[in-house]
Parts: structure tokens; sequence; C-alpha cells
């Protein structure tokens, strides 16, 4: 099963190979990292995504990250209402002929153009993983180029009540 | 020993080096001896050194190094501080690092590095070594900025002898120890992300009691856990009160009386049966300060299956790593036997149950062959026992004499016993009595060392013969690399690959190069007087004892075998 883990660390030099580096010697399969600044000075948030087989697995893998002595917090968050982003950018072969269309398909996923050749144009994703595979699902037919995606960054969000089940709306949540 | 010409260095100069803030923080960590080997990026810090009082052992070979530091911190607590080189210096300390991560031995490293300017040039003599030792280290650091020194290594001492201790590593460029700088020592500890749990929760405590009052045929498994927190008064205590019976890890040997009549011996691949079988039908396990090793669990499909799982243990991830666990402690093995001993809690009924283990232990004692005319390996510990008055602090290498050392040496008090448990190092046995002897000069110590492992490190008989120490070098020499010869004989039809030693060098002629009174003896009456004489006195001997080698360790649980599976129970 998928879960998402969120680690605050301190942000020394590093902090980023113990942690990779433990997940490897522990065979975590891990799908994403993504790591950056948070609102705190010197204090940095890494959002992993991992498979792992059951919860005593995952429950090893916050204890084993909780012993890093640079680490502050290690939280799953998979179960909470949260707020989850990844970016992911597609260059797809297309036409001048095709591009409207293309334009039409990707509107309603609030996604945009970026960048445009004469055989190619590249649009630029923001949402949840679902979303992102929905529109790769779209956009596979005229001919992916390239494709890189970011790896999710999440949080709680503000209010955990009542919002549980968003999720589920659609994929533009 | 320390040069009377010297001059003392000053206590706090306004300006002073790196490498003199480094020697002068280890003063106030109260660090009594460093464990070393000079070499170019360490210049600084062994010409600071030059003018320090501390006390220097200098190695033959860093691993020495690292081996004696361990066997100092295993019988003493204190942590034990290791200073290399940059590049190979630092790689040669790889092993034994890993060695005290595992078996989690307190251990501050300083190991020296290229000049910040030139890290990451491949620059003579780097190595990457905050990568290479950040899975084998609980932390590491590198310290760019001299004015963090003094922090750093107070951070350094707190992280590695708190919580489940192990090893920490800070490299030095060579241009941060020959900075000049006035010393903040006053900087305090800032590790926000480090507060390893002390006290146990209480509901938990209580929870345990009562599986206690209603468990018919409870059981303790002491571990390391409980000699590292001083807690064998307790534990004694404990498993009296409640008339519980107790079994060592391999590791946890000296953490409860070898003679006790509740101790049912050592578990695991080459444990007691009797302790093996109560490890399988016990109904409450108590696991103190122990990680449930393969080599301890066997199949972990046939672990304890009857049994509500109780562990305490300070490192929280060891707690349902490989055994599922009902009562969870997280807590210091003495504060939790202390808690469980003030609260009130009914006895259980465990009369039945240790009828059955002492009729176990009466039925299937360890057994050895009876022979007039070999001298056997297990004779060998029992002499030693017998000439020290079972009251040696005992350094094992790997292999078939380390478990027969295990097996028969029945330690009576803590911090008598020191061996690689967890990485299994050969060469970790003479250098860690060296650092044993260190740590205790007035105890007798023994290296009960194989003929294999011996020469992985015998080149330390040089420190031996420098610091003139009374450590007893028993090498049980089977000709042979005993225990890799044992799995062939089981386990390949007798395929002796590359096990048999028949070429050896003169053990006798060797420790004598090195102006070591040595011995060789090939009966049990030679060994006796040999023994007689070694143990007289307070010289270094080496003893080179010509022991059968065709004797396998037993009994024994073959691997993927459960503990009740145990073959060799009798003879
Ligand atoms: C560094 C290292 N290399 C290899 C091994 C594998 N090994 C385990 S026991 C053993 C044989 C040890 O022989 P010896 O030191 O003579 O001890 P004996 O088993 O004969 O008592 C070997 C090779 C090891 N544990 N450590
Ligand atoms: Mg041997």
């Amino acid at each position: 099963m998928k879960r998402i883990v969120t680690a605050t660390v301190i942000n020394q030099s590093g902090v980023l190979n113990r942690i990779t580096g433990l997940m490897t010697k522990r065979q975590f399969n891990i799908e994403s990292i993504t790591v950056g600044h948070t609102e705190k000075e010197g204090v940095s948030k890494m959002t992993f995504v991992v498979n792992v087989d059951d919860n005593a697995k995952i429950e090893q893998l916050i204890k084993q990250l909780n012993k890093q002595i640079d680490v502050l917090k290690v939280t799953d968050i998979t179960d909470q209402a949260i707020v989850v982003r990844e970016l992911a950018l597609i260059k797809v072969i297309s036409n001048a002929q095709i591009r409207s269309e293309i334009s039409g398909i990707i509107e309603p996923f609030r996604a945009s153009i970026i960048d445009v050749s004469r055989e190619s144009i590249t649009v630029q994703v923001t949402g949840n993983s679902d979303k992102i595979e929905a529109i790769l699902d779209l956009l596979r037919p005229y001919g992916i180029k390239e494709m890189v995606r970011t790896g999710i960054t999440a949080f709680p969000r503000g209010s955990q009540k009542s919002v549980t089940d968003l999720k589920q709306y659609s994929i533009l949540n | 020993m320390r040069a009377k010409a010297k001059p003392e260095a000053e206590a706090v100069t306004a300006e002073m080096t790196g490498a003199d803030v480094l020697i002068h923080s280890l003063k106030k960590e109260n660090v009594e001896v460093l464990f070393g080997y000079p070499g170019g990026a360490v210049l600084p810090i062994y010409d600071a050194l030059y003018r320090s009082p501390i006390k220097h052992i200098l190695s033959k070979h860093e691993q020495g190094s690292i081996h004696a530091a361990e066997g100092y911190a295993r019988v003493s607590g204190k942590p034990g501080v290791v200073i290399a080189t940059s590049g190979p210096g630092a790689t040669n300390l790889v092993t034994g690092i890993t060695d005290a991560m595992m078996d989690s031995l307190p251990l501050v490293i300083f190991t020296g590095q290229v000049a910040s300017t030139v890290i990451g040039t491949d620059a003579f003599q780097e190595a990457d070594i905050m990568g290479i030792t950040a899975p084998i280290t609980k932390h590491n650091y590198q310290v760019r900025d001299v004015q963090d020194l003094p922090r750093i290594i107070k951070e350094a001492f707190h992280i590695a002898t708190t919580g489940r201790p192990g090893p920490v590593l800070v490299d030095i460029p060579k241009d941060v120890a020959n900075k000049t700088i006035s010393p903040d020592y006053d900087s305090t500890i800032h590790l926000p992300g480090y507060q390893p749990t002390f006290s146990p929760n209480i509901l938990q405590i209580k929870k345990l009691a009562d599986a206690v009052g209603s468990a018919k045929k409870p059981v303790i498994l002491a571990g390391a856990g409980v000699l590292h927190a001083n807690a064998g008064k307790e534990l004694v205590a404990f498993s009296e009160k409640h008339r519980i019976p107790v079994i060592n890890t391999l590791l946890g040997l000296g953490s409860y009386p070898g003679n006790h009549p509740l101790f049912l011996g050592m578990g695991g691949m080459h444990g007691t049966y009797t302790a093996n079988m109560a490890l399988y039908e016990c109904d409450l396990l108590i696991s103190i300060g122990a990680r449930f090793d393969d080599r301890l669990t066997g199949n972990l499909d046939h672990f304890a299956i009857h049994a509500t799982v109780a562990h305490i243990d300070v490192d929280p991830a060891e707690i349902g790593k490989n055994v599922p666990t009902q009562i969870p402690i997280v807590s210091d093995a003495r504060e939790a036997l202390k808690k469980l001993l003030e609260i009130e809690s009914p006895l259980p009924d465990t009369e039945d149950w240790r009828k059955k283990l002492t009729q176990n232990s009466e039925d299937f004692p360890l057994w050895k062959k009876s022979s007039a005319t070999e001298f056997l390996p297990q004779r060998v510990v029992e002499l030693v026992h017998e000439y020290t008055k079972g009251d040696a602090i005992i350094t094992t290498d790997v292999g078939q004499h380390q478990m027969w050392a295990a097996q028969y040496y029945a330690f009576a008090d803590a911090n008598r016993w020191v061996t690689s448990g967890g990485l299994g190092t050969m060469g970790f046995g003479f250098p860690s009595a060296i650092g044993a002897q260190l740590a205790f000069p007035e105890q007798t110590v023994v290296s009960l060392t194989g003929d294999g492992g011996f020469q992985m490190t015998l080149q330390e008989l040089s420190t031996l013969q420098e610091l003139n120490l009374p450590v007893k070098v028993v090498i049980m020499n089977n000709q042979t690399l005993g225990m890799v010869r044992q799995w062939q004989e089981a386990f390949y039809e007798e395929r002796y690959s590359q096990s048999l030693i028949p070429v050896q060098p003169d053990f006798v002629k060797l420790g004598e190069a090195y102006g070591i009174q040595s011995f060789k003896v090939t009966n049990e009456e030679e060994a006796k007087a040999v023994f007689e004489e070694a143990f007289s006195h307070r010289d270094p001997v080496l003893i080179d004892c010509r022991v059968s080698g065709k004797e396998n360790v037993y009994p024994m649980i073959a691997p993927g075998k459960g503990l009740h599976q145990m073959i060799g129970v009798k003879p």
C-alpha cells in the first residue's frame, strides 16, 4: 500500500544522505521524495511516498526516521485530511492544427501551456497524483515526448473536520 | 604514558588552535585515554596532543585502535575515544564502527579530513567518510567552522553515551584544526531532534505487572541493555520476587549471575536446550534490552508462539521490529525494573514451570566428549575459568571458541564479557582485550581467541609489548577456521573448502619476537602447568593451545529451523 510520510528535519548537510541511506538499507520502496525549506529558518520538510506491505513496516520506517538525530518530527499523513500537490511538465507532440484541441483537453485541469515549438507543446499541471495520472492518460494518444514529475509535497489541511471526504469530489480538488 | 618533559597545555588561553580546543574539550569530557594512529591530516591534533597529558595508545593498525576502544567501552561503560587520519586511516576504522553500531557501544571517533578548500577534489588521502559512515554511526559531524567545535564535541559525547549507546564520528578538516580562535566552551548542546526516553509509561508497566501476575510460564530474556543500564541488581530482585527464570542473549551474558538457580543459560543458535525450549513454550516473554537477533530467535515462525510478548528497550525502533509485541515499554532497563519492583502485583505461580525447566536442564545439560587422549577445546575454557576463579574479563574473537566461551565460562558478574555479537567480527578479540585491560589495570584479562581470528589483528602484540599489560592471550588453536569447518561438515557434505589451515606460524616464536613469554600446550597436563604459572604474575603471556580440530559446537539450531528443533542436544 502507498503511504505518504512527512519528516521535518534540521537543515544539516548530510541529513538527506542519512535518510535515503537508511531507506535503502532497510529496503523501503520509495516512490518519490521531495525536500524544501519551511516557514522556519534552518528547518526543511521532506515528503515521501513509500510502498509498504503492512502497517508494521510503516511503523518501523517512522521509528527509524525518528531515530535520526536531525529529524524533528515524522508523520504518516495518509489518513489525515491533507492538501497534496505535485507538479508535472509534459512535452506533447503537437503541430499547429491540434494545439487548440490539446488546449481544450487540459483546460478543465487548470493546466497551462508554458512552451510552444513547431512540433511540440509543454504542459504544466499541478495537483494530486490522480489528477496528473488523468491528464497523462488523456495526452498519451498524442504522443508524449518527455515528462517529469516533481513528486508530491503535502501537509494537513487547516481544518481537519468536514473536509475529509473532499478527496472523492473530483480529480480537481 | 605521559612524558614528564612535556609542558602542560594551558587550560584556556585566549587564542588557541582548533586542535587545542579538541584536546581541551576531551579533558572536559574526562577522557583518560585515546586510541589512535597519526597521519597527515591529524598532524595538528597530534601536535596538540604532544602538549597534553592525556594518555594515547598507539596501535599498529587503526582496526586495532577501534577494537581496543570498544573493549574499553564495553567493560567500563565509558565512551571509547579514537583518532585516525583522513582517507586510509578513517576507512581502516569502518569495521570497528559497524561493530560498535551493531553492539551499541559508545564511541567517539575523530577523523582528520583534507583541508576544506580541497574537499571534493579527490585530494591526497581524501575519503568521503561522512558518506561512508552515515549508515554505521548513530550520528556523524563534519566540522565546517572551528567555532562549532566545543559544541559538536559535547553533542558527540552526549549522543554516544545516552539513549541506546553507539558510535559518533567527528570529521575535522586540517585547516579547521589549524585555525586559531578564542573558543566558547559555554556553548550548549542543541539537539531538538534527540530526546531519548528514559522512564517508562506507568500504564504499560501496570499492564506488564498484571500479565506477570497471571502468567503460568513466564520467562525473562535479558540482553546487553541490562548491562548498559547497570540494571543487574534490579533484574535479580525482580526475577527472584516473582520466581521467573532468566535467559541471557550472547551479549547479555553476565547481566544475570551464571550460577543462579533461576538462570537457564544462553538462548539461541548455540544456547542451552532448556533456554530455547523455555523461549518456545513460555506464555509470557519479558525481553529486557535485547533485540531479537535472528541468531537468538531462530525461525521466527516458531519463536515464542504461545507467548504474550513484553519488550523493554530504550530504542523504540527495536520494539515490534522482528517480533510482534503486545506490551511495548520504551525505557531504560533499570528504570523499568525499578518501577516493576515498586508496583503492587500478584505473584505468579511458576512452580510447575520451574520444575519442568529444571527437569530439562537435568535431562539435556550442555555436553562434551570425555576423552583421555584428545585435548578438547571446551576444557580450555573450563581450565581458564578454574585458574581465574571465574572472575576474569574474557574477550573472544568469533567462531567456535567464542561459543564455547559463552557456554562454559558461567559469568558470575557483569561487564566481564567482551565479544562481537551483532557483526561477528573476526579480529575483534585480541585488541579488545588490550582496551579492557586499560580500563581495569588490576583485573585479569584473557583474550580467548581462535587461530584464524588472532591472525587478523595479531600486529597488536607489539602494542601489548610496549604497554606491558598483563593480558593473557589464549589461542584455542584447532588449526582450522572451526566454525566454517563445522558448517561445511553439517551442510556441505564435508567439503572443507578453504577452512583447514595446517600451515601456521610458530605462535610461540611469534610471541617471543614481540618479547612476550609464549608457550605451546598440547594436553591438559601441560595446560594446567602453564596456566598455573601464567595467571600468577602480571606479565603478558601467549599460550598456543593445540586442541582437537574435529570438535563441533552443540547443541545447535540449524539455519531456518525453530527453537524446538535443536540438534546435538545429547552425545
Ligand atoms: C572478518 C571476518 N571474516 C570472516 C568471518 C567468517 N567466519 C566466522 S567464524 C570463522 C572461523 C574462525 O576461525 P578461528 O578464528 O580459528 O576460530 P574457531 O572457529 O576455529 O574457533 C570465519 C572465517 C568473520 N566472522 N569475520
Ligand atoms: Mg580455529
